[in-house]
């Protein structure tokens, strides 16, 4: 399979693959700070005593995690032209993402803090301690403890999703492996090379996500 | 003008069953292999065969750590160069079942592994061999752990199925796509293709929390 494989064609690229593993990473970057914003938002509206707040969230949250991304973004990108609103491609990308990643991040953070024990909160109530005061201080430095680890899993997809945006014409990683199929006709140099750069961030964010687990958790003081 | 491609979009309504049938039967074939695969995967991860263990280790690091799109590509893409002439659909479902497979996996090895150590022993000692161990005694208590994520496991599959698009297979979001280039009316169409999904995938989740639910009776602390 391999004994035609073109080394010479992927060092050319080069300088196209560097560009566009740059343009995953901030495209990622930015799409997981505003879903991680979303997420604490919507969770706190999910877990808020307003009725109506709780059902706009739950809608939100439901809604996203029984829909493909890709129609999500779709969505976006045919949709928001036709109510008027003209975006740049990478915009769009970012949003969807957003919006997309956002939901799952709600439920960690919902998981996270429903399983911090509930005489804590009891605890800080008896203290006099504000709706705000009791997450800032008592429930989210605790529930970050529990989801680090599902949140860098979650980061780890969304950085695969990303991928996606090739289909709406934004140049990332998987875009230049279709740039470099059609101009050359090689898609195992096209497409293993975009491989082994994915693979690269998966190990990166996979070893991290070790390393935080002996390290970033917060255990309860004896 | 809405009013005309609300017609419209109501008279392409069989075009979208079309395609929903696509995606059904693209992800219930892929749920059928990926299922079986992933257990066999799953069995060797958690086996004492030190060689299985490690392949099935690196196949699975390779499926996560690389964006499903990509995989679709390499499959679609590169077979035809190597000799294997694949017809989009095939294709479709050999990538998607993969990528299934390499998910359960893990689902499954880590299940077994959650079974305390102290039942193999006692399996053992009662001279079961260890097929009679995996049959009777761990699977069984297995389910209970594997069960959840597993369902969870078939929402992302029929979700990741709207990817297969990308290489021209005609299911939901495809037609979706097909669609819009003729009703310009982004929200209404991938709203129509999200709502189709949703009848899907929403159920499933359900089913999800409910089995997770179920299955944790037993182990909670009253």
């Amino acid at each position: 399979m391999l004994e035609g494989f073109n080394f010479r064609i992927i060092l050319e690229y080069m300088p196209l693959y560097g560009q566009c593993f740059l343009a995953t990473l901030w495209l990622s970057a930015l799409s997981l700070l505003g879903a991680v914003i979303v997420g604490i938002i919507s969770c706190a509206m999910r877990l808020s005593q307003s009725r109506i707040m709780r059902g706009i969230a739950g809608v939100y949250i439901e809604s996203i995690r029984s829909t493909p991304l890709l129609a999500q973004l779709y969505f976006f990108y045919f949709g928001l032209p036709s109510m008027g609103i003209m975006l740049p491609e990478w915009v769009t990308g970012v949003i969807a993402l957003t919006l997309n990643s956002g939901a799952y991040y709600a439920e960690i953070i919902r998981a996270g803090i429903q399983a911090i024990d509930f005489g804590q909160i009891e605890a800080g109530i008896a203290s006099g301690l504000s709706y705000f005061q009791r997450m800032r201080y008592i429930i989210l430095p605790q529930a970050l403890g529990n989801t680090i680890r599902p949140m860098l899993g979650q980061a780890i997809i969304l950085v695969k999703d990303s991928s996606l945006l090739s289909l709406i014409s934004i140049m990332e990683l998987t875009r230049a492996g279709q740039l470099l199929t059609s101009e050359r006709f090689t898609p195992a140099e096209g497409f293993l090379t975009t491989a082994a750069f994915y693979l690269i961030i998966y190990y990166l964010l996979k070893a991290f996500s070790g390393w935080s687990e002996k390290r970033l958790i917060f255990r309860e003081a004896h | 003008m809405w009013g005309f491609y609300f017609n419209e979009l109501i008279r392409s309504l069989p075009f979208f069953l079309k395609g929903l049938w696509m995606t059904v039967a693209v992800a219930g074939l892929s749920l059928l292999f990926g299922t079986i695969i992933g257990f066999f995967g799953g069995i060797m991860r958690a086996g004492r065969n030190k060689p299985a263990r490690i392949i099935v280790g690196v196949w699975v690091d390779l499926i996560r750590g690389t964006p499903f799109l990509v995989q679709i590509f390499v499959i679609f893409f590169i077979l035809p160069g190597i000799g294997i002439e694949l017809e989009a659909f095939p294709a479709a479902v050999i990538a998607l079942t993969n990528l299934t497979a390499s998910f359960i996996t893990e689902i499954v090895a880590s299940g077994i592994l959650a079974v305390s150590k102290g039942q193999r022993e006692a399996a053992t000692a009662s001279g079961l061999s260890g097929y009679q161990q995996l049959r009777y005694i761990v699977l069984p208590q297995a389910m209970r752990t594997i069960l959840p994520p597993l369902v969870g496991q078939y929402v992302l599959l029929v979700k990741d199925s709207s990817i297969v698009s990308a290489i021209g297979v005609v299911d939901i979001t495809r037609v979706g796509w097909l669609t819009v280039q003729r009703i310009p009316e982004g929200l209404m169409v991938f709203g129509l293709v999200g709502l189709l999904y949703f009848v899907i995938c929403y159920p499933l989740i359900n089913l999800s929390g409910f089995l997770e639910r179920r299955m944790t009776v037993g182990s909670k602390r009253l």
